[in-house]
């Protein structure tokens, strides 16, 4: 007698149930057995093998990471049943086919806050990327876009599934297109966790953040062989796209991390920074510092000897909420230190020139830096706050034939369009054009203060002296002079470039007040279809 | 530095004084406020890099006297005797240290009718040679350790001297330095082998027959008596320090009384004191060092004619104020107090809080800037003599002292329950420091018994310092602790109400606190026991600073899932920090700090570069000797260049 109850499906259910099985046994099955079959090899990605050999290389699984990177049990996965739909060069058998494909995708929370995320599984035909791949991930994005919640790519793909030819690079140019529209609606974030090479680190470069974990990740156009055949030169995957050159040398990535659970904490923290859309408001955590604080240390921090310098970061950390500064390129174009902090618990991002590398002075990667981090603040509603000691922009032929004109202007053009609230801060100098550049008043920055050791003026003492009091004896009685006139804050004070000047010990006090009164600002540029950024 | 311009008592002439001291000028600080006290105007003297110190704040007027090189400002007479003239100081308080012991600086006031507060120039002289003052000290009928320094013939010789001085003894080469070839001699047969080693020492090593045979003091403490005498012959002693917990040479914890002396034995050293005080016609507060061996025999080691650092603990236990008592007898005032109203009242505990790495042969210095400072002086009984505040920077250039902490109690125990509180509530960030130490010293059963020795650290770390080792029940403390404070910055990320209680190597812990993540300490009460801790770091992957018993501890917290997942991660070895400094950008080399074969600190500057009118200081990426320099001060470098090797 047959009966018409499906079996239940149990742990000791036998292994008749294993990928390849005949079609005939497989016909046996009823639906709900093949669901359960289905979700199960899923779960095992390539194969137990494949895992151990991800594992053996110090990686973690796409499920793995997903899970860490979660709240617990709030992942809710899509698109568990889908499968490539290559036919060619065998791919069809069943062997070759993965429930899922090679990328796991779907939804969850941070902290209770709603993420969406994509997790590329190498143990997968490598994590290539295939037609099904990318739709998985498009569709998360859109859903994304839609309700409006960040989408974080856990990235680790061997490239194009090259069966699938120009499928796969639809699906590319789908993702890429996705990654443009996201741009400024939902924050995106990449985290590199293995291979990512040829068109597919375009989707991260198009994303806000990029971080990398060191050793195991890689980031390139081409490959050395490549490289080698075509330029003749000998490069280390390490050397040509690794952790450490995009975040010292290439500026690409933004952050590296010791290793894939370090990675994902650090992410899961970083989140917690950000709005979950450009409609939401900086998010506002618990604070248990004192907005009120007065922070002593700050009045001796600016050495007596204004050509001495100082360390930007103490200010930062002295200033902002438990010293919590999550620094964005940190050892990329150090002459700059950006990066996000809280504010009686607001976030806000810090811009700050740093006085210990080639003296603050800006150049052309540190405009860069500074403009692209002040562009991504603004889109997502997170106060500025800056602090200033520059004493120009870099001069030399290398830095002019660089461009250091049009690059310069970046981060000029990212201050004056910027509507959210700005609160600038001059520590020391504040000279030239780089002054102006520096969230000035006359870039529509809402409060600028000036410390009694602030000194806004064209240029420093010597130079201003030599021009003006040209083929002059008595040099040194001029330079006095204009040190006695330029050297201090009233010069900017006395025509309002400045709102006030403040003992230093009093500026964590003050800007939490003004973030307070900021936070109903309100300031719309005039309408256009987009900017035109000089890039 | 100061300047005393108000009336004095009833005195209506003006007294200026100046006071320029050590380092971390702990003492400037405690003279202006005794100044103020008094009615005194005050002027400090201080170096280019102390511009901002407290002391400086204090006083009425600063002048600056120089650069940061001692020998530059503090040690320049002539600068210093410039400022005297242009402030019209009528007084000097030198502090301790620097010129506070020097003759000539005391000459040259007095040839400019300005008050020396400290003895005259006749006992700064008898006092500063160590031989003259020991002869001083013998005809004066005080202790010295006796001894024989000469050339000794024959053994029999030798067994004679020996047997007058009486058993222990040492001997050694005379021309043999400090511990070099060193034997002790219990009886006559040890002597005779001693004497044959160390003459033929004497003779092929050095060239010098001379021996020197001296009592050996077994396990020897350094204990201190305080006098005071004014300028009519009056002299009192205010009972001792004990003084004996050192580290090469140098004080690190020191009490007052000392546990080891009796009643008879303190007026011994302390009538002997003043004798000795009398006989150089001393006049002002000065200390005069004896070391006590296991039998309490006490020898005369040497006077210091200047106010010691660890003088407050005296303050403590007698109520009197040194300072003042100084400045009085420098007025010509007669002393106000007899000797029997010097009482001992409860028990003081000074230990002196430095910028060191304890780990390293018992503190090596440390530099940087306290990115965060806060003194125990919540809590009662606590005094800390310090002359520095949040922000201010640890330099080169002076003692790595930050401060002497000082607690007080009606008993030792509680004098001791004090100093652990202080210590555990004392926050230092910015620069390596010692608390570690300082809280395992207090702790150590050896030192709450009393059985302490100037051998005490060798002794009690003889592979050295290597911070609290934890136990079964205070590593599940600790661990309990980190796993709560994570959890609670975690719980916050939610903002949810914290609440916690952690279980931890299988047993449950209990642990509650105010939980402030702003703040760096950490009150808990850890299964009912209440513990101060010091959260020191803390980042979004679990891993924890804890300093937990005084000792900082590394703890990493991970949820179940991570903890597994993180055994696949691979072993990280730690970057060599490169030993080649290379110029980070172009300019002008401005100044070389070292040269081939010094040793640098981490963090110590290196070189400056010039570059866009600023200047950049190179400092040592870690602890090293420098290889070589490829830099000369003037020369122009370029990216890259590399300027200094690193062994």
């Amino acid at each position: 007698m047959i009966s018409s109850r499906p079996r239940p499906f149990t742990r000791d259910t036998p292994s008749f149930f294993l990928i390849g099985c005949d079609s005939s046994s497989a016909s046996a099955l009823s639906v709900k057995e093949r669901i359960d079959h289905k979700r199960k090899t899923a779960l095992c990605g390539g194969g137990q093998h494949r895992i151990d050999a991800q594992h053996k290389k110090g990686k973690l699984t796409a499920r793995e990471r997903v899970e860490l990177l979660l709240d617990p049990e709030s992942f809710v996965e899509s698109d568990m049943f889908v499968e490539h739909r290559c036919s060619d060069f065998g791919m069809e058998q069943d062997g070759n086919k993965f429930p899922g494909d090679s990328v796991v995708t779907g939804r969850g929370r941070i902290n209770g806050r709603l993420v969406y995320v994509f997790s590329q599984d190498f143990t997968v035909f490598g994590g290539s990327l295939s037609g099904a791949h990318a739709q998985k991930i498009c569709k998360i994005m859109d859903q994304a876009m839609m309700v409006g919640a960040p989408v974080i790519g856990l990235n680790d793909s061997g490239g194009a599934r090259i069966q699938e030819g120009v499928e796969s690079l639809a699906g590319y140019a789908d993702i890429f297109l996705r990654n443009v529209m996201a741009s400024g609606v939902v924050p995106q974030i990449s985290l590199i966790m293995g291979p990512c090479a040829g068109g597919a680190v375009y989707s991260p470069a198009l994303t806000d953040f990029t971080f990398m974990v060191k050793d195991t990740s890689y980031l390139f156009i081409t490959g050395p062989d490549v490289v080698k055949s075509v330029t003749n030169e000998d490069v280390t995957q390490e050397e040509l796209g690794g952790a450490k050159t995009h975040t010292t040398v290439s500026g690409v990535a933004h952050h590296a991390f010791e290793d894939d659970v370090e990675a994902l904490l650090n992410v899961r923290e970083f989140f917690n920074f950000l709005p979950l859309s450009n409609q939401d408001a900086a998010p506002i955590r618990e604070c248990h510092d004192r907005s009120d604080r007065l922070v002593h240390s700050l009045d001796t921090i600016v050495p007596f000897e204004t050509t001495k310098a100082y360390d930007m970061l103490d200010i930062v950390h002295a200033t902002v909420d438990e010293s919590d500064f999550f620094e964005i390129m940190p050892n990329y174009a150090k002459n700059i230190v950006v990066g996000f902090a809280r504010m009686n618990g607001r976030t806000v991002g810090i811009v700050g020139n740093q006085p210990k590398v080639a003296s603050g002075c800006l150049d052309i990667n540190s405009s860069v830096k500074g403009a692209r981090f002040v562009r991504f603040c603004d889109a997502f509603n997170i106060p500025i706050i800056t602090f200033v000691d520059v004493p120009g922009f870099l001069p030399g032929t290398a830095q002019e034939y660089g461009g250091i004109i049009r690059h310069g202007a970046k981060l000029l053009y990212a201050f004056a369009e910027a509507t959210v609230p700005k609160i600038t801060v001059i520590t020391r100098k504040a000279y030239g054009g780089a002054y102006d550049v520096m969230s000035s008043k006359h870039l529509r920055g809402d409060v600028n203060y000036a410390w009694p050791t602030a000194e806004v003026a064209v240029m420093g003492a010597k130079g201003a002296v030599q021009i003006i009091f040209r083929g002059k004896e008595n040099q040194a009685e001029a330079e006095a002079e204009y040190v006695e006139k330029f050297a201090n804050p009233f010069p900017a004070a006395l025509r309002g470039f400045v709102d006030d000047i403040i003992e230093p010990s009093t500026t964590r006090r003050r800007i939490c007040r003004d973030l307070e009164v900021l936070a109903s600002k309100k300031q719309l540029n005039p309408w256009k279809k987009h900017a035109n950024i000089p890039l | 530095l100061l300047k005393i311009e108000a009336a004095l008592n009833t005195f209506h002439h003006k007294l200026c004084c100046c006071c320029f001291s050590s380092p971390r000028l702990f003492l400037p600080h405690q003279v202006m406020k005794t100044c103020h006290k008094m009615g005194i105007q005050t002027v400090a003297v201080h170096s280019d890099v102390d511009a901002s110190a407290v002391h400086v704040k204090m006083a009425n007027e600063a002048v600056c006297v120089g650069p940061a090189p001692t020998s530059k400002s503090y040690l320049n007479m002539d600068a210093i005797m410039d400022a005297v003239r242009a402030t019209g100081a009528q007084a000097v308080h030198p502090g301790y240290g620097f010129l506070s012991e020097n003759k000539e600086f005391a000459k040259r006031l007095a040839a400019e009718g300005v008050a020396f507060i400290g003895p005259d120039t006749y006992a700064l002289q008898a006092m500063g040679d160590k031989i003259e003052s020991k002869l001083i000290a013998k005809a004066a009928t005080v202790n010295t350790i006796p001894g024989y320094d000469g050339v000794v013939k024959t053994v029999e010789e030798a067994v004679k001297i020996s047997q007058d001085i009486g058993y222990p003894v040492m001997i050694k080469a005379s021309a043999g330095g400090g511990g070099k070839g060193m034997r002790i001699a219990w009886n006559d047969e040890e002597t005779r082998e001693g004497f044959r080693f160390s003459s033929q020492e004497a003779a092929s090593s050095f060239g010098d027959d001379r021996l020197l045979i001296e009592k050996f003091i077994d396990n020897p403490r350094h204990i201190e008596i305080q006098v005071l005498a004014d300028k009519h012959g009056n002299a009192l002693w205010l009972n001792e320090r004990e003084c004996s917990i050192q580290r090469r040479n140098q004080k690190v914890v020191e009490e007052a009384p000392s546990t080891f002396l009796d009643a008879a034995t303190r007026r011994a050293m302390g009538e002997q004191a003043v004798q000795l005080a009398k006989a150089v016609q001393y006049s002002s507060a000065g200390t005069v060092e004896f070391l006590v061996d296991s039998n309490k025999n006490f020898y005369f080691l040497e006077m210091n004619t200047r106010l010691q650092v660890e003088h407050p603990i005296t303050e403590c236990i007698t109520g009197l104020d040194l300072v003042e008592q100084m400045i009085r007898v420098a007025k010509g005032y007669k002393l106000q107090h007899k000797q029997e109203d010097i009482p001992i009242n409860g028990w003081a505990i000074e230990s002196r809080v430095y910028a060191e790495d304890p780990y390293k042969s018992f503190g090596l210095p440390s530099i940087g800037r306290l990115s965060r400072y806060q003194e125990p002086l919540n809590l009662s009984n606590v005094r800390v003599d310090s002359g520095i505040q949040e922000g201010s920077d640890i330099s080169i250039y002076y003692d790595p002292m930050i401060s002497k902490l000082v607690t007080y109690g009606a008993t030792r125990a509680e004098a001791l329950a004090s100093m652990e509180d202080a210590l555990d509530n004392y926050v230092i960030r910015g620069v390596t420091h010692n608390i570690s130490l300082l809280r395992e010293i207090i702790t150590h059963p050896r030192f709450i018994s009393g059985d302490i020795s100037t051998n005490f650290l060798p002794e009690v770390y003889p592979d050295g310092f290597k911070g609290h080792q934890l136990e079964a029940d205070s590593r599940r403390e600790l661990l309990a602790a980190a796993a709560a404070l994570h959890i609670t910055a975690q719980l916050r990320s939610q903002r949810r109400a914290p609440s916690v209680a952690t279980r931890c190597p299988c047993v449950k812990v209990e642990v509650d606190g105010q939980w402030n993540l702003a703040s760096p300490l950490l009150p808990l009460a850890i299964n009912g026991t209440h513990r101060m801790l010091q959260c020191l770091s803390r980042d979004a992957s679990g891993k924890i600073v804890l300093q937990y018993l005084g000792t900082s501890f590394k703890v990493r917290v991970l949820s179940k899932l991570a903890a597994q997942l993180n055994s696949y991660m691979p072993e990280k070895v730690p970057e060599d920090t490169s030993s080649l400094l290379r110029s980070p950008m172009p300019g002008a080399v401005v100044t070389v700090s070292v040269k081939p074969g010094d040793s640098v600190a981490e963090g110590q500057e290196i070189c400056v570069i010039e570059a866009m009118k600023m200047q950049n200081s190179l400092t040592a990426a870690r602890q090293a000797k420098v290889k070589s320099v490829h830099c000369k001060p003037g020369e122009t470098v370029g990216e890259g260049d590399l300027l200094v090797e690193l062994e």
